[in-house]
């Protein structure tokens, strides 16, 4: 059986100011900061007091429900602020950097010998666990339970993603060795996805059953690819990795040192040259986005992660924990003189009710942040359907999600998605409904209702 | 200042009015407003529902067009002014100033009589509500003067605007939560209410009525008169009319609904811009032409002869049924009504299949009213949520089997 994956639904949503392939070191970040909010349903408890002096790799905090999943500093330093929110929940841990960086040493780790359960130990103490994320539920693996396999996704079709053929180059003995650590963990197979044209380091792994994905976003998505291989039924589990982060895994395991690096992407419209850098997780975007990137006084968003998905970051904010792009985008925030009747060639559109982007598919497009249009019920049918390749109803689930009905939402698939994989069918959603944030909201309710 | 700013200004200023929703619809019809994501995605498609049901509009405008000529074409056909068109659809007697006049005053009324009464509405439960106003009424509106004989007094028209916006969508919770198409809810409420106002032999040609009443007071005139060609059919009439007539739309009808040559053009519109569902369109007119067939085998076979009072419709041939009444116009513009209409790709087809199905069975079977596709629209928006029901089930099955083949 050939394990070529191709799948026919979905949308390229192409945009403007895609990274130029060349590396840039970026300038040393003198904060870095880790927001919990970044790690879905963990609730923190802090290690690392204010003014501690932590290397990196240190533990920072863990989580409160799952004791041994602690959370590592990426860098060395000092922590000089714990902001909180209401009810004294930590919304930050601010760490002042050292110059000449320290890591915390985890010791050469000997694959041969190693178990499920040192292996499990080991990258629990180290701070790699958070990297490993699970379904159901999209949220940090539990460290409990044995995933029935593992899915690592080596191809980006988001929009203006990361190219991963790029930034994995070099990193062949890294991966290799994480993806050694992550099958001893597993009973079933790593299954790894790697673009049509293969060029990626990914495709030279041993030990892992490799597909090759063929279509448009959301091909690349790890949720696609579980969906068409091996779907989570009810009661199972699945895994799964992002590359940048295999990286990470396979350095503390080669070496022992926990080095939070990033090859990042700068991308967007906003950005006057977009390339590629390399820094650590946790950076201020400042050091980033202004040197050839971005205006100082332009009215532009700045997204940690990419277009969908990302996370909106104040121009002071930081990298989030588990992307590796940066995507910059003006503002929309103004008023369009007759723009919902008249025609448009300058916007994304799947219709062609006066929209024309149908009429030049390779055309790269300078989108904003304006809605284009109020929120309102669901009206349409049928154009989900055109972009979501898995085998669920997505209105029907996120009606289900609406509602609250648990049954329903389990008997229609929702140990299988996850946010991202609804990305595309609110992007083009004609009613502008917040599709991620009601799965989200879905997800969070199951967990707390059947866990 | 300019008006862009001058009416941001007033919208913060008013932000926290109750009114403030009526502003809005009317703001956001100048100005694509400046609202901006949060959260979830950054970047949305250009398209919104306005744009969506501008599109439908856009499509139903030839009909209207076409209705207005149309009206004053039947009205000085009727009275002997003019001769019956002859050569095809630009035929100089059709599209005359004097035949679009009458139409245009004759229709615009019921056009704004629908629009401002069915908006008030929407204005006023958008306000108590606390909710942006919806465009659903945007096409209802333009619907509802296609679908309804020309000569209807605007208070019925008003009064049934009021019946199907209140009671097919206001109450179960506004756009895109209702059940009945509302504008099949509006004339379904005619029909029921003022039956003499919705079929027979007067009310399709304007005039008609009206020089009845002379009559009847005693004035010396000859009386006007025009079937559809269902009423024709049914009865069991010759049909003076050629096909040629009947498919480019010079027939007595409701107003919008005669001309099947620009219902088609506007359906491949709404299929071409992928608004309007091509597998509902398509499997409607299999349907119908599935039940044509069979009835055409009926009396074909001897089983029903021309003594039965069903024989006119069933004995016409399968593909006529295609052009004549508002089989077209409600295939292409009610039965794809997104929110009534069955949601699900493969549910579409079902839906659509025994719409077309439907319409044509009730046609034959009911002599006394044979415009059988708004019957069978509304009976079809009812049973709409079944279908998915077990469309998706079929999706809900496959995950069990795969949940048992694990535990086996």
């Amino acid at each position: 059986m050939s394990n070529d994956i191709r799948i026919k639904k979905g949308l390229d949503i192409k945009l403007k100011g895609e990274a130029e392939k060349t590396v840039e070191q970026a300038v040393i970040s003198n904060y870095c900061t880790i927001r919990p909010e970044d790690f879905h349903g963990v609730t923190p408890k802090l290690v690392a007091k204010e003014g501690t002096t932590v290397k990196a790799g240190s533990t920072l905090f863990y989580d409160k429900s799952h004791e041994a999943v602690k959370f590592s500093s990426p860098v060395s330093g000092k922590v000089i602020e714990v902001v909180r929110g209401p009810k004294r929940r930590i919304d930050a841990i601010k760490i002042e950097a050292d110059k000449p960086q320290s890591y915390e040493d985890y010791g050469k780790f000997n694959l041969d010998s190693a178990t499920a359960e040192t292996v499990k130990t080991h990258l629990l103490a180290s701070g790699c666990w958070p990297f490993i994320r699970q379904r159901p539920y999209d949220v940090i693996a539990n460290p409990d339970k044995s995933p029935k396999a593992i899915f690592i996704s080596g191809y980006a079709s988001a929009p203006l993603a990361a190219d991963l053929d790029f930034t994995l180059q070099g990193k062949e003995s890294e991966l290799q060795a994480a993806v050694n650590a992550l099958g001893k963990l597993t009973e079933g197979k790593v299954h790894v996805s790697v673009g049509k044209n293969a060029s990626s380091p990914m495709a030279g792994l041993s030990g892992v059953t490799l597909h090759k994905v063929f279509g448009p976003h959301p091909s690349g998505n790890v949720g696609t690819l579980i969906n068409k291989i091996d779907p989570v039924n009810k009661g199972e589990v699945v895994w799964t990795v992002s590359p940048q982060d295999l990286v990470i895994i396979g350095e503390l395991l080669l070496t022992g040192k926990f080095n939070a690096e990033r090859i990042l992407a700068l991308v967007g419209s906003s950005v006057k040259n977009p390339r590629y850098f390399k820094t650590l997780i946790g950076s201020e975007v400042a050091t980033i986005i202004y040197d050839k990137g971005v205006d100082k006084d332009g009215n532009d968003r700045i997204i940690s992660g990419n277009v969908l998905s990302g996370k909106q970051v104040a121009p002071d904010g930081n990298l989030d924990y588990y992307s590796n792009v940066i995507s910059v985008i003006p503002e929309g925030d103004d008023y369009e003189f007759f723009g919902w009747n008249k025609p448009v060639f300058n916007k994304v559109s799947t219709s062609r009710a006066l929209t024309f982007s149908w009429l030049n598919p390779k055309k790269k497009y300078d989108l904003n942040t304006n809605t284009n249009g109020e929120h309102r019920a669901f009206v349409t049918t049928g154009t989900y359907e055109e972009v979501f390749p898995l085998d669920i109803y997505p209105m029907q689930i996120l009606k289900a999600c609406m509602y609250q009905d648990l049954d329903e939402m389990e008997a229609l698939g929702m140990y299988e998605v996850a946010p991202e994989d609804f990305a595309l069918t609110e992007f083009v959603c004609v009613s502008k409904q917040p599709h991620q944030k009601i799965i989200r909201q879905g997800l969070d309710l199951m967990l707390k209702e059947i866990g | 200042m300019s008006l862009k700013n001058k009416l941001h200004n007033f919208k913060v200023k008013n932000k926290d009015k109750k009114w403030l929703p009526a502003f809005s619809a009317l703001h956001t019809f100048l100005f694509l407003p400046n609202e901006t994501t949060h959260g979830g995605t950054h970047i949305k498609v250009a398209d919104d529902l306005k744009r969506t049901m501008n599109t439908v509009i856009m499509a139903m405008i030839p009909c209207l067009i076409f209705g207005m000529f149309n009206a004053g074409y039947q009205h000085h056909l009727a009275l002997g002014e003019i001769q019956a068109v002859t050569s095809g659809f630009f035929s100089p007697e059709f599209w005359t100033l004097s035949n679009f006049m009458v139409g245009f005053w004759k229709i615009l009324p019921l056009v704004i009589v629908s629009y401002g009464v069915g908006l008030g509405i929407e204005f006023i439960f958008a306000i108590i509500k606390g909710h942006e106003v919806e465009e659903g009424y945007l096409v209802t509106g333009m619907l509802v003067p296609l679908i309804v004989p020309v000569d209807i007094p605007l208070w019925m028209l008003a009064v049934a605007v009021i019946f199907g916006v209140v009671i097919g969508k206001e109450v179960f919770g506004g756009t895109g939560m209702n059940i009945l198409n509302p504008a099949l809810t509006i004339r379904a409420f005619l029909f029921f209410a003022y039956p003499t106002w919705m079929s027979g032999d007067k009310v399709w040609i304007h005039g008609a009525v009206e020089r009845d009443q002379l009559i009847a007071s005693g004035q010396n005139l000859d009386a006007i008169s025009g079937e559809t060609i269902l009423g024709g059919l049914a009865q069991g009439k010759e049909i003076a009319y050629s096909l040629w007539d009947m498919f480019l739309g010079f027939i007595p009808g409701s107003v919008g609904e005669t001309s099947t040559l620009l219902i088609i053009l506007g359906g491949l519109f709404l299929i071409f811009t992928k608004i309007g569902s091509w597998r509902i369109m398509l499997s409607s007119v299999i349907g119908a032409i599935v039940m044509g067939l069979i009835f055409n085998q009926v009396t074909a076979s001897g089983w029903i002869t021309e003594s039965s009072k069903f024989y006119g419709l069933m004995s016409a041939p399968f593909w006529e049924h295609l052009v004549i009444g508002g089989f077209a116009f409600g295939t292409v513009f009610m039965a794809t009504d997104p929110v009534t209409a069955s949601q699900t790709n493969k549910g579409k087809w079902i839906y659509g299949f025994l719409i077309g199905f439907v319409s044509i069975m009730i046609r034959v079977f009911n002599p006394a009213y044979p415009e059988g596709v708004m019957l069978a629209i509304l009976l079809m928006n009812v049973f709409a949520p079944t279908i998915d029901h077990y469309v998706v089930q079929g999706n809900v099955k496959k995950r069990m089997k795969r949940l048992k083949a694990k535990v086996a």
